[in-house]
């Protein structure tokens, strides 16, 4: 039990008393009792930035269950520590944000917190575990909580709708994680990630190297809701806005992006892995951000948005992962320049996105709408949130000098970096990059400029709002002014994260890159020169500035794409048929007659048993030592199969019942003449008293009616019937022609009189050698007897039950 | 003697089978004595027939018919007797509580 592990397990700690806190501070908003967590779980993290940067890694095993190889293992390194930091950080700020936002007694704050905290508690724990099974049961914990979260409103059909939604896709998604985790148990023998990249040379050329990334990237990419799994992170802005900025904007999202990095090591030499991460981000990238322009509702702008902005990072990942193809050359650093540009961007995203964010809380508070269709001149009433929104936007336009402009600048070197690679067919499609790159950056442009000036600018329609506008209280600004000066904190001194969380996460990332006492050196820039970047993010502008001032004129053409083109109808859709089609399954085999569900099985039976005959080639037809038969015998067989056949053409009930007696009469013949003496008497007595049972009972019953049958169903029947008989003929045929060992009967032929001192050896087997069955054959008669007097007598409390 | 004892095993089953997949409760409760005889002749088939004396030491003979067999079957007869008239009662009650014997009317109303 390490510091590590303790902090992992506090938040879980403090969310079991929450109710405790509420039943003796019932007067004191809830928020206040988390905010001291976080904040002391940042300055804890803060503190061992020093030793992460020397090269230090905190690796501390604590067991679980160690025969299957699962120990809660913690790991901290550069990666992960800039990870905690982003969570307890944001954190911290949106437990602050939320005291202001979440009113003390309209919502249940106490259900809130404990949402918050589990998931505070599962994220720390999913970036810092080194054990995969682990981090897979932090990863499900995040998705459960979130889901808890997004319908934290779960009064609104949409909020449910959401929750639904994101928590299917998510846990699709982390179950094919879950799988890929297992293929990596079986090709290396353990979970723990380190042992894994130490081992990954026994990966790289095993067949389930493939399966096992394809699995793994499945799971990363429905967390970060990359292209085609993004749909439910729009759906998932029905929560409350502190859990918009907190989980789907800065954490959670980013979990997907956290695994992509942290088992970049062990994939990146794979073409498919640098193909496939680059190509989904790129896509997800361009998609997202088409989309986010049409959209009203300044959430769903800022989620497509987030979308769009995840398939950036994700993409620069999965190039920086080519530099494995370079180890050792020259050009070795060249690549890593995209992963230290993703990390940039990671930490800027999280601190831009969530300034927004909670801009559109206080919009959304301040005004009663979130629609920009509606809002529009708040810049004189709000001035404050008005600048907030306007460095946050800038910063994810990627105008200088905020610290978007540098994370684009070097998303743009990477993009052009890739024309240089000269393997994975990327000489030939690699100039496709920086194009797509560029477009979506120019429709970032664009919505970016739509979030500020749509919602502050223009002319003020002031009478369409619920409220009358007016500024937030200070509460509620703290958090976003904290994040907007640190937005232009990045923006100016750049260097200050890369040597103290930019380089040691990339350690983290290339582990096998440095040499002792190396480390990577990452300087940002804010002026490089007239670079081609530079013209690319001038063209950037001018479009973006264009399409925001053409974009009401030209509304009209996005709508139709937007109509054909829609995933979610395509979820929707499957989803039902997924519904409709099993309950049309169920309904049409499980009838409810009694006739199909025997057709089932006398059908089975007949092809497993026939089948199986057929192939072990069984049916042996040795009838050497069959017994003769004799002129009674053959007098006996007759009777009995037709007194049988007659049966079920017979039309009246005593009729039937006396030919099903006869047969039982025959039955008891045959058994004389097999020389089974007790058989014949007992079936004698048996038959008797059935018989007399049968009269007595069917006396009651109606008259056999002449079964009114179509042709088709008496078909049917006749077919299976005589199917099964024919089976059973050939069973019996091929097990009394061949016999493969001697029966064990000579020894209770031998020792009956020895041991059991009786002569009749049927008897002594029923009573002495297998006396338990006889004991449990007595218990069914007693079981039955019981049951027919329970049967009978019932009537009078049932007509007691029927008057209630 | 065993072909012929297969084949009227077969028709038996044909003929349990049969009754079983028929609307009237009555022709079902036949057809369930019809699999029983069936299977209890297949048991006795299955150990070879007529190979000696019946299994009574007394006999003092050379050779006697496997007993195991035969003391299966009195178990299963005298359990399937006491299924019988358990089912027997049960269909007369469900006769007295639902007024009619027809598998088909007693289906569950799934629309």
């Amino acid at each position: 039990m390490s510091a590590i592990h303790v902090i992992i397990t506090l938040p879980f700690l403090l969310a079991i008393c929450i109710p405790l806190f509420k039943k003796v501070w019932p007067g004191i908003h809830m928020g206040w009792f988390m905010l001291p967590l976080p904040i002391a779980l940042f300055a804890y993290l803060i503190n061992l930035i020093p030793v992460v940067m020397g090269g230090g890694v905190f690796h501390y095993s604590l067991p679980w269950i160690p025969s299957l190889g699962v120990e809660f293992t913690v790991l901290l390194d550069g990666l992960s520590l800039l990870f905690g930091l982003l969570i307890s950080g944001i954190g911290s700020l949106v437990v602050l944000y939320s005291v202001f936002y979440l009113d003390k007694q309209k919502e249940n704050l106490a259900r809130f917190y404990v949402y918050l905290m589990l998931f505070i508690g599962a994220m720390l724990g999913l970036v810092l575990s080194d054990n995969l099974m682990v981090l897979y049961g932090f990863w499900e914990l995040t998705s459960i909580s979130s889901f808890l979260l997004i319908a934290f409103w779960n009064k609104r059909e949409r909020s449910r709708y959401g929750a639904l939604k994101s928590l299917t896709i998510t846990v699709c998604g982390g179950l094919a994680m879950f799988a890929g985790f297992v293929l990596l148990y079986i090709m290396t023998g353990t979970f723990s990630i380190k042992e894994l990249i130490a081992d990954f040379s026994a990966i790289s050329g095993h067949d389930l190297f493939i399966p096992a990334m394809l699995l793994v990237l499945l799971g990363a990419f429905t967390k970060s809701a990359q292209f085609p799994f993004h749909i439910w992170l729009p759906d998932a802005m029905e929560a409350p806005t502190p859990v918009s900025a907190y989980l789907h904007s800065a954490t959670m999202v980013k979990a997907g992006i956290y695994l992509v990095a942290r088992l970049s090591p062990l994939f990146a030499g794979s073409s498919i892995w640098l193909w496939a991460v680059s190509g989904i981000g790129l896509l997800t990238l361009a998609y997202g951000s088409y989309r986010a322009i049409k959209q009203t509702d300044l959430k769903a702008l800022l989620a497509f948005s987030t979308i769009s902005q995840l398939g950036l990072i994700m993409s620069l990942f999965g190039i920086g992962s080519a530099a494995a193809f370079y180890v050792g050359t020259s050009q070795y650093e060249f690549f890593t320049i995209a992963t230290a540009a993703a990390i940039f961007h990671l930490i800027n995203h999280a601190v831009f996105k969530g300034a927004l964010f909670m801009v559109v809380g206080i919009v959304d508070h301040g005004t009663g709408t979130r629609d920009i269709r509606k809002l529009g001149g708040l810049m004189a009433v709000m001035p404050v949130t008005f600048t907030i929104a306007l460095l946050g936007s800038f910063s994810m336009a990627g105008i200088p000098p905020f610290g978007g402009f540098l994370s684009k600048e070097m998303f743009f070197t990477a993009m052009l970096n890739i024309r240089e690679m000269s393997f994975a067919s990327m000489d030939t499609w690699g100039a496709l990059f920086p194009v797509v790159a560029w477009v979506a950056s120019v429709f970032t442009f664009a919505y970016s400029l739509l979030v500020v000036f749509r919602t502050f600018g223009g002319k003020s329609q002031f009478h369409q709002l619920e409220k009358e506008p007016h500024e937030a209280p200070l509460g509620l600004l703290i958090s976003p002014l904290v994040l907007a000066s640190l937005v232009v904190v990045i923006g100016f001194f750049p260097n200050l994260l890369s040597h103290s969380l930019i380089e040691p996460a990339m350690a983290a990332v290339y582990p096998f890159g440095l040499q002792p006492n190396e480390s990577f050196v990452v300087h940002i820039e804010m002026w490089h020169g007239f670079t081609t970047e530079l013209f690319m993010t001038i063209g950037v502008a001018v479009i973006g500035i264009a399409i925001f001032f053409l974009h009401r004129r030209f509304a009209w053409v996005n709508e139709p794409m937007e109509l054909n083109v829609s995933l979610n109808s395509l979820y929707d859709h499957s989803l039902k048929g997924l519904d409709s089609g099993a309950s049309w399954f169920t309904r049409n085999y499980m009838t409810g007659s009694i006739r199909h569900y025997l057709i089932y099985i006398f059908l089975f039976l007949t092809a497993a048993l026939g089948l199986n005959l057929f192939l072990a080639g069984d049916i042996t037809l040795k009838m050497d030592d069959f017994a003769p038969i004799s002129f009674y015998e053959a007098v006996i067989i007759t009777a009995l199969v037709l007194s049988a056949i007659a049966v079920p053409f017979v039309n009246s009930r005593l009729m039937a019942i006396i030919l099903t007696g006869m047969s039982g009469y025959m039955v008891t013949l045959f058994f004389v003449i097999f020389r089974a003496p007790d058989l014949a008497l007992t079936q004698m007595i048996v038959e008797t008293v059935s018989v007399a049972l049968f009269l007595l009972c069917f006396y009651h019953l109606p008259n056999l009616k002449k079964e009114v049958v179509k042709r088709k169903i008496k078909l049917w029947n006749i077919g299976i019937a005589v199917s099964v008989g024919v089976v059973m003929t050939l069973v019996s045929l091929s097990v009394s022609g061949s016999r493969k060992f001697d029966s064990i009967s000579h020894f209770f032929i031998e020792n009956s009189y020895k041991l059991a001192g009786g002569k009749n050896v049927v008897n002594v087997i029923l009573v002495d050698f297998r006396g338990f069955d006889t004991l449990l054959e007595v218990v069914v008669l007693g079981i039955a007897s019981f049951g027919i007097y329970a049967l009978i007598k019932m009537r009078g409390e049932e007509n007691a039950l029927n008057s209630q | 003697m065993e072909l012929y004892m297969s084949i009227t095993i077969g028709v038996l089953f044909t003929i349990g089978v049969y009754l079983l997949l028929s609307k009237s409760l009555l022709r079902i409760i036949l057809g369930t004595s019809f699999l029983t005889h069936g299977v209890h002749l297949l048991l006795l088939t299955m150990s070879k027939l007529k190979t000696g004396a019946p299994p009574l030491l007394g006999e003092e003979a050379q050779s006697y018919t496997d007993p195991l067999p035969q003391a299966l079957i009195l178990t299963s007869i005298v359990i399937s007797f006491g299924v019988t008239s358990f089912l027997l009662v049960l269909a007369y009650k469900s006769y007295q509580k639902l007024g009619t014997d027809d598998m088909e009317k007693l289906r569950e109303d799934t629309e």
